[in-house]
């Protein structure tokens, strides 16, 4: 290995066979890990499996590259982990997608820097592939870190969860992609000054995660984690190549795999192409309103009175079989603790309860599971929407809690809608319906839902989740 | 391009295809800690900021060139042990449950 050599003392010396036996083997421990994580029983061990193969990872890069003794080096490790534990144990599970979003960033920024170092040779070669994969890592890492912290700030709701568009969007966002495939090659051709090529790179990497993230709505905001959080391992990836570490390198690509089948179950889960997405035809950009389809999937009734309807608490008591639907209003309200009361009470009564999750209610993948199991809901009784989605029909009661376009029919119908052909749960099916959601305006889509003119069989809860679920449980 | 650089090509292929197996696996009930976990695993690059930061305290100018270095240890320390930390957060909430009703 050719590499800038250290004038360091060596406490030990691990000869190159035995470095990349140790670092196979790291990287078997990392992926037995992820195969652990495919079983609620192992998880937990396989995300220690993973941590215990990182800690190991820096102790042999510390060994191999003999800086044991580079004292700075701990005192910077300790801030790190110091900072990494209090956000981790300070964080309320409400806040983990921002949470994620940003530790995501983090990664990306690191990325960037260590392209950076390699570009100016510190710590790589000097060839033009290392040359122009530091400039990648640069870019990617750069774009993750500025992507993922809009994102952040949208989803901490310091920024506003509209699209924000400025004049030409696209054309900029172009512009920047011109300039970065610009100066990853130029290098290569014409000596430019080093500040010149790597100030351009950054800036303009780091403007176009911004373009990229800030025109990204609420509800998009599953996908465009999932595919920051690609991007955060891809840059790793990159800027391993730029270094010739090999850790970096296939680490980085398992989660760079990981983060783009999580971006495709995404796309899948609302019927969006990824390329949509990467284009900005966000589902707010078409105002179309499923007004023209409504009257096709529901027959409208003239008066505006409402049919004398059952009492909503004998139908909750009478319930054999209730299926429970949480969406993102759960998440906002903080209402899940209140939702688990309510599965409870049910339990109680002998009644079968299932919670029916959609893959992207709430804002990251598996948002609701976790509020779930923050609340103590057994996970055995939380299923995937392929797998309840048949039974509505045959169940008693659906409760929605807080969920809007994951649960409305005009996916199915209205054409031309921004969630038409979305997969949805066929709440609509069951006979009776309690709907606990803040209004009755159309979700995140903007595409009206013909559920809530039913006339029969639709019990509204109008208001905060946690007011009107709390409401309800005293009134039974 | 060295024999290095083409093997290391190689594993970041391979180790893409393997990866997105595995996850494969993984239900939709862990996406989340799934994702933290993948998440903290990106920090992976602490390896290339601590050996760059390493070489550069011994530039003419120590610490102008290695305080990016610096930011770039403690960012991705953030990262690895945040991302761990409250992944196994998570999973610890998910394997209570067994018995909490019954």
């Amino acid at each position: 290995m050719s590499r800038a050599s250290l004038p360091l003392v060596a406490l030990f010396v691990l000869s190159d066979p035995l470095y990349y036996t140790l670092v196979g083997i790291l990287t078997g421990f990392v992926l037995l890990g992820i195969y652990f994580m495919s079983k609620v029983e192992s998880a937990r061990m396989g995300n220690q499996l993973s941590a215990f193969a990182m800690a190991l990872a820096v102790a042999l890069t510390l060994i191999h590259y003999a800086i044991l003794p580079v004292w700075i080096l701990y005192i910077l490790l300790a801030i790190g982990a110091t900072i990494g534990l209090i956000f981790a144990l300070k964080v309320k599970m409400i806040q983990m997608p921002q949470l994620i979003a940003l530790l995501n960033g983090l990664g990306g920024l690191a990325s960037a820097i260590v392209g950076g170092y390699a570009y100016l040779g510190i710590g790589a070669m000097t060839d033009s592939f290392s040359q122009i994969v530091a400039l990648i890592a640069i870019m990617i890492g750069a774009m993750t870190f500025s992507g993922s912290l809009v994102a952040s700030g949208k989803l901490h709701r310091i920024l506003p969860q509209k699209p924000l568009l400025i004049r030409h969007h696209s054309l900029w966002l172009g512009a920047t992609i011109l300039l970065m495939a610009t100066f990853i090659v130029l290098p290569q051709f014409v000596k430019l000054p080093d500040f010149l090529v790597l100030s351009v790179m950054t800036v303009m990497a780091l403007g176009f995660g911004l373009l990229f993230s800030i025109r990204v709505g609420g509800a998009d905001m599953p996908i465009t984690i999932s595919l920051l959080n690609s991007l955060s391992g891809v840059a790793g990836a990159i800027s391993g190549l730029a270094i010739g570490e090999l850790l970096l390198v296939s680490i980085g690509g398992i989660v760079g795999a990981s983060g783009l089948l999580l971006t495709q179950i995404m796309c899948k889960a609302m019927n969006r192409s990824l390329l949509e997405i990467l284009l900005g035809r966000s589902t707010t950009s078409s105002q179309a309103k499923g007004e023209v389809t409504t009257e096709a999937v529901v027959p409208q009734q003239d008066s505006d009175i409402p049919v004398i309807q059952a009492d909503p608490v004998e139908l909750f008591k009478k319930a054999k079989d209730v299926i429970i639907v949480p969406g993102y209003g759960m998440a906002i309200a903080q209402a899940q603790h209140l939702v688990k009361q309510l599965g409870d009470i049910l339990l109680k009564q002998g009644t079968k309860v299932r919670f029916a999750i959609h893959p992207v209610a709430g804002r990251m993948p598996g948002h609701m599971n976790v509020l779930l199991a923050e609340a103590d809901v057994d996970y055995d009784d939380l299923y995937e929407m392929e797998q309840v989605n048949d039974d509505f029909a045959s169940a008693d009661l659906a409760i929605v809690i807080g969920a809007n376009d994951v649960i409305n029919p005009s996916a199915r119908a209205a054409e031309g809608t921004p969630i038409y052909g979305m997969p949805i749960l066929n709440v609509d099916q069951c006979p009776e319906v309690f709907i606990f959601n803040y209004d009755l305006r159309p979700g995140y889509a903007g595409v009206d839902n013909p559920l809530y003119q039913r006339k029969t069989g639709v019990h509204l809860f109008l208001g905060n989740a946690a007011d009107t679920l709390k409401s309800f449980i005293d009134r039974l | 391009m060295t024999i290095l650089q083409g093997v290391l090509l190689g594993v970041f292929a391979l180790s893409t295809i393997i990866g997105y197996l595995l996850i494969h696996q993984v239900p939709s009930l862990l996406h989340t800690p799934l994702m933290s976990g993948m998440n903290a695993l990106s920090g992976i690059t602490i390896l290339g900021a601590l050996v760059a930061t390493a070489i550069a305290t011994n530039e003419a100018n120590p610490v102008i060139s290695s305080i990016l270095g610096g930011v770039a240890i403690i960012v991705s320390m953030v990262n690895v042990v945040g991302g761990f930390a409250v992944t196994d957060r998570m999973l610890k909430m998910f394997t209570h449950k067994d018995k909490s009703h019954e």
